[in-house]
């Protein structure tokens, strides 16, 4: 791979950034900390800057589709005015008004809220699919535990219970499933943190050179 | 002892096992890999939709880059270096969706030195990284479009998703489009795990590069990674019989 004059440079910029953060998180030296600092604080408003230009390109990639007219073009001009209603009160009245919490509470919420209840149908739908998809010994595992998981989850009417199903739950959770997640943890662990070196070391270059 | 130091002692072992494989990689050391049917699937989906025209739909979840979760969303831009030099070839150029501004910066500017790198700069389009949402709810119903896009064969999800990542794997299976998904999220794994034709599981995800021809340094990670694994999974199994027989 052709390496220029540039590319050596970000990574070797990148390189010491990363160096000199995460030297300075583990061991304390003044001129290192100060420096550390600076450079997370930099960090902080760059992500605030990028944020900015997210909302632009958001704006830019549906006022296309509504331009060009393109399939479900009508959704994107409504997040187009809604994105410019609500630009305008907040910025007019402050994100902490009346008007802009109305909004929120009163738009975004039930919104949002409505597609996780979406969530819970699609995930059982999807459970059942995968025993037409991929029949196998895990699969039916992976079924029969989450069903067993919401029958032991589930409220009874007064006066009935399925004998060891709720215990049987506990078990499933507290032994099987923890001991499960921390081993699938530490393998995203160290695989985050060899993610994290390649990109200190210029191995990896995500930001483009 | 310092657990802070520990720890640094901890990452420059890591680090300095990695440089001493990577020397042995490139020394012609070749070791054997695991087949993962998921990899063998993401380039025979690759080479199929260039075939035919179609488009791929890379998505980075919405992590950012400034945690630990950002880990996931530096291999799913890995992995778009590697294929948007292949699709740039197709009629119709790869869409990356990101929840997260600096992962949509940092996806158009892969794509940029891709496209630059092969000397096909005049087909970048600064709007084929975008963001579809700035919350998790929202980014999923913005990308939703283009997995619902019928020019669109196959869909690599790669980066910080959580169990919402299911609304785009069901409707990617509803189109009958292929579907390589992994997240360093537990509950993502879970519904990736039901709903997507190719799920990584686990560490799956970090040994992308290693399994679709990344620098060597790749395949060093993986190896220095196994070496770890079975250095936390003796730890744990002394830790747990010392402590059964009451030395600990």
């Amino acid at each position: 791979m052709k390496h220029n004059l540039r590319t050596i440079l970000l990574a070797l910029i990148a390189g010491f950034a990363g160096l000199v953060v995460l030297v300075g998180y583990f061991i304390d030296i003044p001129l290192l900390t100060d420096l550390r600092r600076d450079f997370l604080r930099w960090g902080v408003l760059l992500s605030s800057v990028a944020i900015m230009v997210g909302v632009a390109n958001l704006f830019q990639v549906h006022w296309r589709r509504v331009r060009t007219r393109q399939p479900g073009g009508m959704y994107s001009f409504i997040l187009i005015l809604s994105m410019i209603v609500t630009l305008i009160i907040a910025g007019f009245f402050g994100p902490t008004a009346a008007s802009s919490q109305w909004i929120y509470n009163h738009i975004q919420v039930p919104i949002e809220a409505s597609l996780l209840s979406l969530l819970a149908v699609v995930l059982t739908y999807a459970a059942v699919r995968l025993l037409r998809h991929r029949p196998n010994l895990f699969s039916f595992v992976f079924v029969l535990t989450a069903l067993l998981v919401l029958l032991g989850a589930v409220s009874m009417p007064q006066g009935m219970s399925i004998p060891y199903v709720a215990d049987l739950r506990l078990w499933i959770e507290q032994i099987l499933v923890t001991s499960g997640a921390r081993g699938l943890l530490i393998g995203v662990g160290l695989g985050t943190l060899a993610t994290g070196l390649r990109v200190l070391f210029g191995v990896d270059r995500p930001y483009g050179g | 002892m310092n657990t802070d130091l520990l720890a640094f002692a901890f990452i420059l072992l890591f680090g300095l096992l990695i440089a001493y494989q990577s020397v042995r990689v490139l020394r012609g050391h070749r070791p054997l890999l695991r087949s993962l049917a998921a990899f063998n699937q993401l380039r025979k989906g690759v080479g199929s939709s260039v075939e035919s025209g179609k488009g791929i739909h890379i998505s980075l979840g919405y992590g950012g880059i400034d945690g630990q979760k950002g880990a996931s969303a530096l291999i799913g831009l890995s992995v778009l270096h590697r294929f948007s030099r292949v699709s740039s070839v197709s009629d119709t150029p790869p869409v990356i969706t990101s929840g997260e501004s600096t992962l949509a910066i940092l996806s158009q500017d892969t794509l940029r030195s891709t496209l630059r790198e092969i000397g096909e700069l005049e087909q970048y389009d600064p709007l084929a990284g975008r963001v579809s949402g700035l919350t998790p709810l929202a980014f999923v119903a913005g990308a939703l479009p283009q997995v619902l896009d019928e020019q669109v064969s196959l869909n690599v999800l790669l980066g910080h998703f959580g169990g919402d990542v299911v609304l785009l794997t069901d409707a990617a299976g509803r189109m009958k489009s292929t579907t390589l998904a992994g997240s360093d999220d537990i509950a993502a794994q879970a519904a990736i795990y039901a709903s997507a034709t190719q799920p990584l599981i686990g560490e799956e995800l970090f040994a992308a590069g290693a399994y679709l021809g990344a620098p060597p340094a790749h395949v060093a990670s993986l190896l220095t990674q196994d070496v770890f694994r079975w250095i936390i999974i003796v730890s744990i199994l002394v830790g747990a019989i010392l402590k059964f027989l009451g030395f600990l």
